[in-house]
């Protein structure tokens, strides 16, 4: 991939490079619900990384395979049994999680096929969110662009939601970044940040 | 080499043709011992050719045909343009696999009724057809006789080996007999091995055959007759699992080929008209004997047999890149059967990719014009270099 593919990516995606700091080079990596394989290739220029998508939509797995990226055609929801426990450094669910169905026992898998898991999603607690409900409408925006009626987003959440997900079901946080737009955010996380990036592995 | 036939407005439907081709006699004189320890001391194979094989040799592809297939992949013949290749829509200028870009080969295979030497060729020993005395044959067999073929041709490496189901097992043998002599392999609605209920579809197959009295325990060449009546339902069952359920509902349902029932056990539904129709013309070319040696192959092949059963050891020795492709419809090898593929190129870290196409055509989808599939297979071979 040309440097100007990288920056590019990375301008669009934000949550790209903070994933992208958390992954040694040459790990495994599983990203499940990889859409079009961007964020994997990003990966595999930037830390030489090898592994899998896992994707759903046939425009998808063309495009992933077009990448030159390894895709698996599969419905995440009906869990992950292709693969084997422990099988992968990383598995990564970026802008997915929102959209699965069997939430908890999507993460579940996460941890038992990854040794570390890696999710981003949109902050529904961020304020722009929390204003248009405010208001008295559903949040339509860039990180989530989707009328109420056409959305494929079931589970929304906000930062302490999935914390307090996190603590209940034994799952130990160890990395947070928070951004709104690129830049980091630090004060008020909650409320100031619409994408977050979260680095887990199982508790003890 | 495309068509010309003078007329610009039809130069757009033929250009993607590879126009006129000519099929090939490669003889081969080294003894091939069969895994049965059969020993064949000679033996021809058919094969056709497309597109240009580059400088040193490395963009050839090498298509592995199933059941029924042969050498004619692609094109047309000079004297009998109506005979088209069995793949050209997947085959030629520009198309999913690109004769522009690579050098493909299609091959009849050791046993075939196609002209490679088979169960109806004349054995030199004798002068006679080789008939029940040909060696049952196997996948390791037919991929030892295609990597002769490959050394005939000059190739050492192929860019890829591509098969549907039975053809699919023969790419996927190309990766374990020979790791280093293929770069990708694309197994399209295939299996890493038959199930039960798909050896017991062939068993049938084959008693339909066996028993038909004009089989002359497989020697009915020199009797002047075919067991026409035993291949004919030997097809015609075949017939019934390469389609589906939905496809066959929509294509015939209850329709009758009169207006009313006529209480006997002449042809009545449109099904059983179609099905006759497909066995007639199907045993009017297709050799008895190659037939039971094909279905033969199918259910001998298991990768994993000499590793305990274990497909995570079997696989563990190949080294290619690996395009698994199923079709939602396709219950005789299903896409649970094509992860049975997947699962072990995952176990042992290969590169491979997974496509499960929706379509409605059950096993036959793998030769059908469908756009999701043929972009899949175009952006794979795309980056294959």
């Amino acid at each position: 991939m040309i440097n100007k593919e990288i920056v590019r990516l990375a301008a669009e995606r934000p949550d790209f490079e903070a994933i992208a700091a958390w992954i040694p080079k040459g790990a495994s990596v599983l990203d499940l619900g990889c859409g079009d394989g961007s964020l994997l290739r990003y990966l595999k220029e930037t830390r030489a990384i090898r592994g899998y998508g896992v994707e759903i939509s046939d425009i998808d797995i063309v495009s992933c395979i077009a990448n030159g990226v390894n895709v698996i055609q599969n419905d995440l929801d009906a869990g992950l049994s292709d693969f084997e426990d422990g099988a992968f450094d990383f598995v990564i669910l970026s802008q997915t999680l929102q959209a699965t169905r069997h939430t908890e026992a999507l993460i579940q898998e996460m941890l038992r096929v990854g040794r570390e898991g890696v999710v981003s999603f949109p902050n529904f607690g961020y304020w722009k969110s929390r204003l248009n409900v405010l208001m008295g409408n559903m949040p339509v925006s860039s990180e989530l662009p989707y009328q109420w009626y056409d959305t494929p987003n079931v589970h929304l959440c906000t930062l302490n939601d999935f914390e307090s997900f996190c603590r209940k079901y034994c799952v130990s946080v160890t990395a947070r970044s928070v951004m709104t737009g690129g830049g980091e955010v630090g004060f008020l996380p909650n409320l100031l940040g619409s994408t977050a990036v979260y680095r887990f592995q199982r508790g003890v | 080499m495309a068509k010309l036939n003078g007329f610009s407005f039809g130069v757009f439907l033929v250009t993607s043709s590879v126009g006129i081709v000519q099929a090939q006699r490669a003889l081969f004189d080294t003894p091939l011992t069969f895994r049965s320890g059969a020993i064949l001391p000679r033996y021809e194979l058919m094969y056709e050719t497309y597109g240009t094989l580059n400088a040193d040799n490395s963009n050839a592809i090498l298509i592995c045909h199933a059941l029924s297939g042969h050498h004619h992949v692609a094109g047309y013949y000079a004297d009998d343009e109506n005979n088209v290749g069995w793949w050209d829509n997947m085959v030629g200028p520009g198309k999913p696999m690109d004769t522009d870009k690579f050098f493909i080969i299609g091959l009849n295979n050791l046993g075939g009724c196609h002209g490679s030497t088979g169960p109806s060729s004349i054995n030199p020993e004798t002068g006679k057809p080789y008939g029940a005395s040909f060696p049952v044959i196997t996948v390791e067999d037919w991929v030892e006789s295609q990597a002769r073929l490959a050394d005939y041709l000059g190739i050492k490496q192929f860019a890829a080996v591509i098969g549907g189901s039975l053809g699919g097992m023969q790419a996927l043998q190309w990766s374990l007999a020979y790791p280093d002599r293929v770069r990708h392999v694309l197994a399209i609605a295939s299996a890493p091995r038959l199930t039960a209920q798909n050896i017991a579809f062939n068993d049938v197959a084959r008693n339909a055959i066996l028993t038909d009295p004009d089989f002359h325990g497989g020697d009915y060449y020199q009797h002047g007759v075919v067991p026409t009546r035993g291949l004919r339902l030997a097809r015609m069952l075949g017939h019934i699992t390469y389609l589906s359920d939905d496809a066959m509902a929509d294509k015939f349902g209850r329709k009758l080929r009169t207006e009313q029932y006529n209480y006997g056990y002449e042809v009545e539904f449109q099904i059983e008209s179609y099905l006759r129709y497909q066995g007639d013309k199907f045993a009017a070319y297709f050799d008895a004997n190659t037939y039971l040696l094909m279905t033969k192959a199918l259910d001998y092949f298991d990768p994993a047999h000499e590793c305990g059963g274990d497909l995570n050891r079997a696989f563990a020795k190949a080294r290619s890149d690996f395009l698994v492709i199923s079709f939602t419809t396709d219950w005789r090898f299903s896409p649970q059967r094509s992860r049975e593929i997947v699962r072990p190129l995952l176990h042992n870290k290969r590169q491979v990719s997974y496509a499960e196409i929706t379509s409605n055509h059950g096993h036959d989808s793998f030769l059908m014009e469908h756009p999701h599939y043929f972009d899949v297979v175009r952006a794979y071979l795309g980056n294959v270099r």
